[in-house]
């Protein structure tokens, strides 16, 4: 039945190679996820609602706070005995939840320090970590997070105040405008 | 032969003592390594998180680059950056039609030829036997080693040491006079990529890491990753501030202890950089 063409299951598949249907619900992937206490639903109870293939369940994912929660850390995946990746199947939600505007408000921040993150390659090619972190403070009004750490790195000589350029910023515009969703 | 090399964002920022040491102990080591030319980042997990086209094509691109300078191997010191490049070969190997589009969205051929090495792998490789004949200082501590995550797993795309208890990193501290102890958390997650985002919960993680460290009476943790060590170090004092106690345990990256032990000067190796004080070297 899951996998009927045109199914919600189906469609995972096809988009992700993963089979949500051979999961039996061990539960070890969650029993050695670092962040199951965190979440709203650990990652075996992620697989179980999207197994039933109902709109209602893959809804309930997609909004979830567990699809931003986790870390990739590739725990779960290293222990499945039937080897599913739900590292892969989670960036696909997330990705999946950003383009159908479902993601949870609880993930705001790590949502704003992912598109800090790609704004800074999308103009340099690189990671600016001074950029990136004023740009995430923009964008979250976290504004006095860690303004303790500045003079203690700057002694240090973490910090770089220039930004390095990529000499060929033609091709990583052409990256980010050909990859645009 | 010369190696290319891939420092990565972090190693030309935060984590400069990484590049410093890896660059140092390549040089006392006669490892020729050559940046790749005009290499970009990798992406991290903020690009595989929200773009998996974007995600593939940034390391494709370096990966690239890499090919067409010549290189057939390349070393990444970062775990991340690693696992990132590893994982892109990965599946555009197994996805022909993914190779021809992310070839053109780089706009440059992508054959996926190039051997791609972390540093643990490029000192097994080439290093070993100089490494033992070179030791002037042996690096006589307990040491934890902390692989962390994307130094292991996927298994299936790195094809590296064991997932659950691995001992490249143990086997090489031995190497150099250190001993290893056997301890839980080698390979359970800091909170990597959190540490704006969601400090609470890498203060939590890491804790949970240094806490087991503290405990089993180990005199310093050995990193092969610069978020591990940004997390276990700059964050020390959220980590201090959950577990409620003062852990004053440095963390050193691999490149810096098999440094000191051939007589590196700490200075060359970075050491000074580190905010959790390295004062009994």
């Amino acid at each position: 039945m899951e996998n009927i063409s045109g199914s919600i299951t189906y469609d995972l598949r096809k988009q992700t190679g993963i089979d949500v249907g051979r999961c039996y619900q061990c539960g070890k992937c969650s029993a050695g996820c670092v962040q199951a206490e965190e979440m709203d639903y650990p990652p075996n109870m992620i697989i179980h609602l999207l197994q039933y293939g109902t709109q209602a369940n893959l809804d309930k994912v997609l909004r979830s706070k567990s699809i931003w929660l986790c870390l990739n850390c590739e725990n779960c995946v290293g222990r499945c005995p039937m080897e599913i990746d739900i590292p892969s199947l989670m960036d696909y939600l997330r990705e999946r939840s950003l383009n159908e505007k479902k993601q949870n408000k609880a993930a705001n921040d790590i949502i704003a320090f992912h598109k800090s993150f790609l704004d800074s390659v999308r103009s340099t090619g690189h990671l600016y970590e001074v950029g990136l972190v004023a740009d995430f403070k923009a964008r979250t009004l976290h504004l006095w997070q860690d303004v303790k750490l500045v003079p203690k790195m700057l002694s240090k000589g973490k910090l770089q105040f220039f930004p390095e350029m990529v000499k060929d910023m033609h091709s990583i515009k052409g990256i980010f405008s050909k990859t645009k969703k | 032969m010369k190696i290319g090399f891939y420092p990565g964002c972090s190693l030309k920022g935060t984590s400069r003592e990484y590049n410093e040491s890896v660059l140092a102990l390549a040089k006392a080591l006669d490892i020729q390594l050559e940046e790749i030319d005009d290499w970009n980042c990798c992406g991290a997990t903020a690009a595989h998180s929200v773009n998996k086209e974007l995600s593939l094509s940034l390391p494709a691109r370096v990966l690239a680059l890499a090919e067409h300078q010549g290189f057939k191997e390349i070393v990444v010191p970062c775990a991340a950056c690693y696992n990132r490049l590893s994982t892109t070969q990965y599946e555009l190997a197994q996805d022909e039609e993914k190779k021809k589009k992310v070839s053109e969205i780089i706009g440059m051929p992508y054959d996926g030829s190039v051997k791609i090495l972390n540093v643990l792998q490029m000192l097994q490789k080439y290093s070993l036997d100089t490494i033992k004949s070179k030791i002037v200082k042996p690096f006589a501590y307990k040491v934890a080693c902390y692989y962390g995550c994307l130094l292991v797993r996927p298994h299936k795309v790195l094809q590296f040491d064991r997932v659950e208890d691995p001992q490249v990193m143990d086997s090489m501290m031995s190497l150099i006079g250190a001993t290893p102890i056997d301890w839980a958390f080698k390979t359970e997650c800091c909170g990597g990529g959190f540490t704006e985002s969601r400090t609470d919960i890498v203060a939590k993680l890491s804790g949970n890491v240094m806490k087991d460290v503290n405990d089993r009476g180990a005199e310093a943790v050995i990193v092969a990753c610069p978020m591990c060590h940004s997390n276990l170090d700059m964050r020390r004092p959220e980590i201090d501030k959950y577990l409620g106690e003062d852990v004053k345990v440095p963390v050193l990256y691999i490149t810096q202890a098999i440094g000191l032990a051939l007589g590196i000067e700490p200075e060359t190796l970075g050491l000074q950089r580190h905010f959790v004080k390295v004062n009994t070297i």
